[in-house]
């Protein structure tokens, strides 16, 4: 399918396709039908991440081409019906006793490109502090993220914790980082893992079940 | 220092030769024979896999973080506030699991040192972490999208006037500093002077004083802390010095992940040509640090050409031609190079073979990458080492350990040239897993 915009986006192009973004706002397209747009070239690059054939820079371009329409069309969106059409609320921290929040940032970033909405509660996130947020913004999906291997014993306190709350079964939760591997998703007791911002999509929509 | 006597007319070979002489004979005096000939063996052990040889067994290399305070009973901010408390720590670790090489307490920090400069590129305890974790990096946009030009042009002065008011909350008045190279004639001078006779830039120079002050406080217990493990336990230091690959200056600390990787699409040329001009300044870091430690091992960890992170294409345009150049940069000097490939590179390892680079003289070590695949690129090329989970020291029993290392020597140590060491640094363990890594590579490590 030949799409000026898509392909804009999907190659990487990034003057030309805000430029087809504010034709297209000229010629009276929607914001929803431009951010369909936009969401498929998302999906597309992603694709191609998983090949293989597209790496973070270019993950990271196109979720900063998808942030500049963002940016473009929000004052228009009022305008049109309000959808709440995102696939999900999930709630991002780093966990206690770790203050990274790159690798976060670009999951975070990637997520919401991807149709999710992202609530970043920080970085060095006690579990008194995930608790409180769950009750507060009451999303399916809680993610754990760290860079330290001191962080696992963090993450494993945090989802016990979360469970003495009464609230594991109100969450899925997953876990990301440059240490993690099964074992140590095992070891916290979280209910997936991702080892970058593709996977993470991927996780997310299978914890709560939108693929 | 090494023997620097006419070292202008060494060769490449004999500038390596003098400065392993260094490593093997160092300028220490041992408390004991037995400590001296345990320290002659090891390092000759480590010389040898650097070698390609084989050594009498493979050497046992620690990588180790802030572990040492965890297993001492004390927190991250005492290692990094209390000197003492800190030595006894890392005294202990040293003692303790028997390595082959010391794990050097210097790598921690300073605490005042630090605080006293405000640095804002880390967190550390007392500085926005709790005080039982250690530091950490926070990623910003320090350097402007629009600043290469001026980082290209002065890169000194860029770092000084630009870069450091932006990291350092104590030297935020050096905006003003003047500049330097028009700082000789009579006038200029007097003129240039100026600023530095403003309350705000003679408070920044009073606080770098007093962190210089610091500095040598820190190093007098930390450097004996060092001599003293090496001279009691015989434990051969591995840690001559460190610098980095330039897209990793660049991206790590000046432009940020988030931005380096928006430039490689809207201004590749500009970070070609900081790169270009980052490269000396890397090579004199690593020969700079060896010739004041008197040790050949420069270590350099490898973050942004990695597997995930970048395609072969990119590796090959943005990441190897200046790390290549680094390399080369640092072994023409004598030194070897010590590079730690974090994450994987099993898109890449056919890069690690370049025909260019010197045989025998460089280490790699791994994190992630399929070992097997790194034994059959750089046999008869490079030594390797790693692939030991950091994880599996924390979530591992020791049994599991043992047949981890087991497996890994059997597997990738034939031949010689390997040296086992974990794949990230240990911040955290179980000491019995430790012990079972150590133990597991003596029982089945023995050539």
């Amino acid at each position: 399918m030949a799409d000026k915009l898509i392909d804009n986006i999907v190659n990487m192009k990034e003057k030309e396709a805000l430029q087809e973004v504010q034709d297209m706002i000229s010629n009276n397209v929607s914001v929803m039908e431009i951010l369909k747009k936009c969401r498929t070239a998302m999906e597309s690059v992603g694709e191609r991440y998983e090949k293989g054939e597209y790496f973070l820079p270019e993950l990271m371009m196109a979720a900063e081409i998808m942030n500049q329409v963002t940016e473009i069309t929000k004052p228009l969106i009022q305008n049109e019906k309000k959808e709440e059409d995102n696939l999900g609320v999930i709630l991002m921290g780093t966990v206690e006793g770790d203050v990274h929040n790159i690798g976060k940032r670009i999951v975070n970033f990637n997520l919401e490109a991807n149709g999710f909405k992202v609530i970043d509660i920080g970085e060095d996130i006690s579990p008194k502090e995930y608790i409180e947020a769950i009750k507060k913004y009451n999303p399916g999906l809680v993610g754990l993220s760290c860079l330290l291997t001191v962080a696992f014993d963090s993450m494993q306190n945090t989802i016990s914790q979360i469970e003495e709350a009464g609230l594991r079964d109100r969450v899925k939760i997953m876990i990301g980082g440059a240490p993690i591997d099964d074992k140590v998703c095992e070891y916290t007791k979280a209910d997936g893992w991702g080892e970058d911002a593709v996977k993470a999509v991927k996780v997310a929509k299978q914890l709560l079940g939108v693929d | 220092m090494p023997n620097k006597e006419n070292w202008e007319i060494l060769s490449v070979e004999e500038k390596y030769q003098r400065r392993m002489e260094s490593f093997i004979n160092p300028d220490i005096e041992f408390v004991n024979k037995e400590a001296e000939e345990k320290y002659k063996k090891r390092a000759q052990r480590y010389r040898d896999a650097i070698e390609l040889k084989k050594p009498d067994r493979v050497p046992i290399s620690p990588n180790i973080g802030f572990y040492p305070a965890q297993y001492a009973g004390i927190t991250a901010e005492e290692a990094m506030y209390d000197y003492d408390k800190m030595s006894k720590a890392w005294k202990k670790f040293n003692n303790d699991f028997d390595f082959d090489y010391l794990t050097p307490c210097t790598g921690v920090g300073s605490g005042p040192l630090l605080t006293k400069l405000d640095l804002q590129l880390y967190k550390w305890p007392r500085h926005g972490t709790k005080p039982d974790s250690p530091f950490q990096c926070i990623e910003k946009e320090y350097m402007k999208a629009h600043e290469y030009d001026e980082l290209i042009e002065d890169p000194s002065g860029y770092f000084m006037r630009k870069y450091f008011p932006r990291i350092f909350g104590s030297l935020t008045s050096w905006t003003k500093l003047p500049v330097f190279p028009t700082f000789n004639e009579l006038p200029f001078v007097c003129a240039g002077m100026i600023p530095i006779g403003m309350p705000d830039v003679q408070e920044s120079f009073r606080k770098f004083m007093e962190a210089g002050m610091e500095a040598a406080k820190w190093i007098k217990v930390a450097g004996k802390t060092n001599r003293d493990n090496i001279a009691t336990y015989g434990l051969p230091s591995i840690s001559g010095g460190y610098t980095k690959a330039p897209f990793d200056i660049l991206g790590d600390t000046l432009r940020g992940t988030m931005k380096i990787v928006l430039d490689m699409f809207r201004q590749p040329e500009k970070i070609f040509k900081a790169m270009d001009v980052l490269v000396p300044m890397a090579i004199k870091m690593g020969i700079n640090a060896c010739d004041g430690s008197d040790n050949p091992f420069v270590k350099i960890p490898l973050h942004k050409g990695e597997d995930s992170f970048m395609s072969r294409e990119q590796f090959a345009k943005f990441y190897w031609p200046t790390l290549k150049k680094v390399i080369l940069g640092l072994t023409e000097e004598g030194c070897v190079p010590c590079l730690f490939v974090e994450g994987s590179y099993n898109k890449r390892l056919d890069f690690l073979t370049d025909p260019d680079l010197p045989k025998g003289k460089i280490y790699w070590y791994f994190d992630k990458t399929d070992i097997i695949e790194v034994k059959k690129h750089l046999t008869g090329k490079s030594s390797f080492g790693g692939n030991i989970p950091a994880s599996l020291m924390k979530t591992g029993k020791p049994d599991e350990v043992e047949e981890h290392v087991r497996t890994l020597i059997d597997k990738v140590a034939g031949d010689g040239g390997y040296i086992l060491t974990t794949g990230a640094s240990i911040d955290n363990a179980e000491p019995e897993n430790i012990t079972a890594m150590i133990a597991a590579a003596k029982r089945y490590g023995k050539y």
